[in-house]
């Protein structure tokens, strides 16, 4: 498993089928390792730390890619702004490769302002904030979202990437605002498996984007959702919802999952519409959630008490998970910290595998968990890395 | 002929050393360094050519006003330091 933390750097990858990777907080300046963690092939799990990269250098984002056995892992220098890395050794080496930036600005074109707040929208990539690969018949294609809310797309495994210009020049972005960070972001890029044309995108705040023609056109389909944080005349806006994280089940693409900033909200029907999910125990509020590959009716979260309290309900670490599509949630404690915790997971920081049942998340305490039963029962691996940011396996 | 030098912390990341180049304005300078390090640009320049939000280049001790096209003029055999900024902490 490979694991990436946000301040503190880090990235752990497994000699097994796993990776995890986990980030920390974006914010500071921080520096972050690689961890490569592996663990003994049969008898009990024992998850360790095998390798690490990027010591001392924020590592935001890290992408496994399963279809060439490529890593990618992104840096966000604070002096020096952010790059992009690819091991083609499966983490044992990094090498630069090409960093999305946007194209030069116009002459004359008026300056993108913040709705809220006023300030000027940059067009730099200020962070990347997500990383994914195209469909298993694009090789080679990978999908970039960034601060201040450009999507990149690059064709030759991130050589060379370009903005989507259709979203970005689409005039409703003008909408979108930056929740915790000071700009919109795109943090979730969700291919559909049955048709990679077909993607689908969270942006905090800016709703769920959606194309069927690879980037040719897009829509903002994210009815049903409220955002707490707006007038009430304007909280059932579509393009002003803040999805942090949003996640598509492989197996059932369809169904997609997303931990909001007020709820979580599931939809059945490729995100044209979207269901309150008001079940989920022992809070709503938190940033990640995962969905099992192919049951689309199994989901987890590592809820926090609210927007404005960012801590475990009690001081204890639970994962919700729900097997019936959220009609219901187990509070899963076995193995977690039950005292005086608080860890927060961020949006990228909890993974499930292709088997559905071993999932690991990461905190910004810097703690490391690892459950073998689809979260029945929980192991610690980490207790002192720095803030997790991503943790994903490979 | 002017004398560029960077700062130790990038060099951690790209090698930046110190050149003699010709140059009248800081962007010329700097494009002279750059166009025998390509990958060292993006290092101190954004997206959009315009210093780092977190870099600050100097002219002599002075740091240079115009971030945005580099255009504050050189004097012949002027040092040129290429530092990180910085802010807080």
């Amino acid at each position: 498993m490979a694991v990436a933390p946000v301040k503190p750097p880090g990235i752990a990858a497994l000699e097994t089928k796993d990776v995890c990777d986990e980030r920390s907080n974006l914010r500071g300046h921080a520096k972050r390792p690689v961890y490569d963690g592996s663990r003994p092939l049969g008898g009990a799990p024992a998850w360790r730390v095998t390798r690490t990269a990027f010591l001392g250098d924020p590592v935001s984002v890290v992408l496994p890619d399963q279809r060439d056995g490529s890593v990618y892992a992104a840096v966000g220098h604070g002096h020096f702004g952010v790059k992009l890395h690819v091991s083609r050794n499966r983490g044992e080496t990094f090498e630069p490769c090409g960093v999305p930036s946007y194209p030069p600005k116009p002459e004359g074109q008026p300056e993108d302002r913040c709705p809220m707040r006023n300030i000027p929208i940059p067009w730099n990539v200020e962070l990347i904030w997500g990383l994914e690969t195209g469909g298993n018949d694009e090789p080679g294609v990978l999908w970039c979202g960034t601060l201040p809310g450009g999507l990149f797309r690059s064709r030759d495994r991130g050589a060379t990437w370009e903005l989507n210009r259709c979203l970005w020049d689409d005039p409703r972005r003008k909408a979108w605002f930056g929740g915790g960070m000071d700009y919109a972001g795109i943090h979730s890029i969700c291919v559909d498996p049955r048709d990679s044309r077909h993607v689908t995108v969270g942006v905090s705040c800016g709703g769920v984007w959606v194309t069927k023609n690879a980037g040719e056109s897009w829509e903002c389909q994210a009815d049903g959702m409220w955002a707490a944080y707006m007038p009430p005349e304007q909280k059932g806006e579509p393009h002003i919802q803040d999805p942090h994280r949003l996640v598509q089940c492989p197996g059932r693409p369809e169904v997609l999952w997303v931990q909001h900033h007020n709820g979580v909200f599931r939809s059945a029907d490729g995100s044209r519409s979207w269901h309150e999910i008001k079940t989920v125990q022992p809070s709503t509020f938190g940033f990640a959630v995962a969905v099992h590959p192919r049951n689309p009716d199994m989901a987890w979260f590592v809820p926090a008490i609210s927007d404005e309290k960012r801590i475990p309900v009690d001081g204890k670490v639970v994962v919700a998970r729900t097997r019936d599509g959220g009609t219901s949630f187990d509070v899963l404690r076995d193995g977690l910290p039950q005292e005086h915790a608080y860890d927060l997971t961020f949006r990228h920081a909890l993974d499930v595998d292709e088997s559905g049942d071993r999932l690991a998340f990461g905190s910004t305490s810097g703690s490391l968990w690892v459950s073998e039963n689809q979260g029945d029962r929980w192991q610690t691996v980490m207790e002192h890395l720095p803030p997790v940011y991503c943790v994903r396996f490979a | 002929m002017v004398t560029v030098s960077f700062t130790k912390n990038i060099q951690r990341h790209v090698a930046c050393p110190t050149r003699a180049v010709t140059g009248r304005t800081v962007r010329e300078a700097l494009n002279s360094v750059f166009a025998g390090n390509e990958r060292a640009r993006g290092y101190v320049l954004d997206d959009q050519g315009g210093l780092r939000k977190h870099m600050v280049v100097f002219i002599n001790g002075e740091p240079v006003k115009d971030r945005v096209t580099l255009a504050d003029t050189i004097p012949d055999e002027a040092e040129v330091y290429v530092m990180q900024a910085l802010s807080g902490g």
